[in-house]
C-alpha cells in the first residue's frame, strides 16, 4: 500500500531525522486481518455502519482483507485510532493500529 | 421443498421480523448463557481468544489499551449476550435491538469457530453427520444462516450512500 498524502518538505536544519515532533505528525492506521470466521457480508456492513462508507467502497476494502490478508480502514491521530479500534472489537473484528 | 421465508426480515414500518421456531429460540437462548458464564467462569478459556484480539503490538501499550478499553467492552459483550437471551423469544425487533443481535451472534460464531478450528471453505466439503464433532459444526452453520438473514435484513436498513 502508498500512501496517498505527501509529507511537506520541511527544511530541519538543526534536527536529525527520526526526531519526537516529526513522529507526532505522522498518521496513525487502522489495520484490519483477515479470520476464517467473520461473514464477508458482515465485515462489509460493520465497515459500513462504523465509517460511513459506501456499499462499494465498504466491499472494497472487505474484498482486500479477504484477498490480501489484510486492509487499512482508517486513519487519523492515535486517539481516533484507538477509538476506531475499540469499536471495531466490539463487532468482533481483528483490528490493529500503528504509527504510519 | 419451497424455500423457507427469511428468519429475519425488515418489513414496510422499518422494524425486523424474527421468523425462529420454539427449538431454535431455545438453542439461542442457552449458547448465550452458555457464553456469558465461560466469560464469567474462565476468562482465560482459549476459545474466548477471539472475541479479544490485540490492538498493539507492543506488550506495554497493549496493557495500557486494555487497561482503558478492555472493561467497557467486556461489559457491553455480555449484556448483549444477556439480550440475546432475553429477547430470543421476541417476534419483532427495532434495529437497535438487531445491532446488539448481531454483535452476541458474532460472538458466538466466533467462539464455536475457534473451538471447532474452523476453515474459510469449512462447508465447502461434505458435512460429515458421524464425526465426533458434527452437532457443534451444525450449531455453528444455524448460527451462520441466522447471522447472515441478520446482516442483509440491517443492510436494507442503511442509507444508500455512493461514493
Amino acid at each position: 500500500m502508498t500512501s496517498s498524502t505527501q509529507a511537506p518538505a520541511v527544511v530541519e536544519l538543526e534536527r536529525p531525522a527520526g526526531d519526537e515532533d516529526e513522529r507526532h505528525d505522522r498518521p496513525w492506521i487502522v489495520v484490519v486481518w483477515n479470520d476464517p470466521i467473520n461473514l464477508m457480508s458482515y465485515v462489509t456492513l460493520v465497515f459500513q455502519k462504523l465509517f460511513g462508507y459506501s456499499l462499494a467502497k465498504a466491499t472494497e476494502l472487505m474484498l482486500q482483507v479477504h484477498h490480501e490478508g489484510k486492509a487499512v480502514v482508517s486513519s487519523g491521530t492515535r486517539e481516533k485510532a484507538e477509538y476506531d479500534v475499540a469499536r471495531l472489537h466490539a463487532h468482533g473484528l481483528w483490528a490493529t493500529l500503528r504509527q504510519d | 421443498m419451497s424455500e423457507p421465508p427469511a428468519p429475519i426480515e425488515r418489513n414496510a414500518a422499518g422494524d425486523f421480523l424474527v421468523r425462529l421456531g420454539p427449538d431454535e429460540r431455545e438453542l439461542l437462548r442457552r449458547l448465550a448463557g452458555e457464553l456469558e458464564e465461560l466469560l464469567t467462569a474462565e476468562p482465560e478459556n482459549p476459545s474466548l481468544r477471539r472475541l479479544r484480539p490485540r490492538a498493539y503490538e507492543d506488550d506495554e501499550v497493549e496493557r495500557e489499551f486494555q487497561s482503558l478499553m478492555g472493561a467497557e467492552l467486556e461489559s457491553r459483550r455480555l449484556e448483549n449476550l444477556r439480550w440475546l437471551a432475553e429477547s430470543a423469544g421476541r417476534d419483532r425487533l427495532d434495529s437497535e435491538e438487531l445491532d446488539r443481535w448481531l454483535a452476541a451472534l458474532n460472538d458466538l460464531r466466533l467462539v464455536l469457530g475457534t473451538r471447532l478450528e474452523v476453515t474459510e471453505d469449512q462447508f465447502a466439503d461434505r458435512f460429515d453427520p458421524g464425526a465426533p464433532d458434527a452437532y457443534e459444526l451444525a450449531v455453528y452453520a444455524l448460527l451462520t444462516w441466522l447471522q447472515e438473514a441478520a446482516v442483509q435484513a440491517a443492510s436494507t436498513a442503511l442509507p444508500d450512500k455512493r461514493d
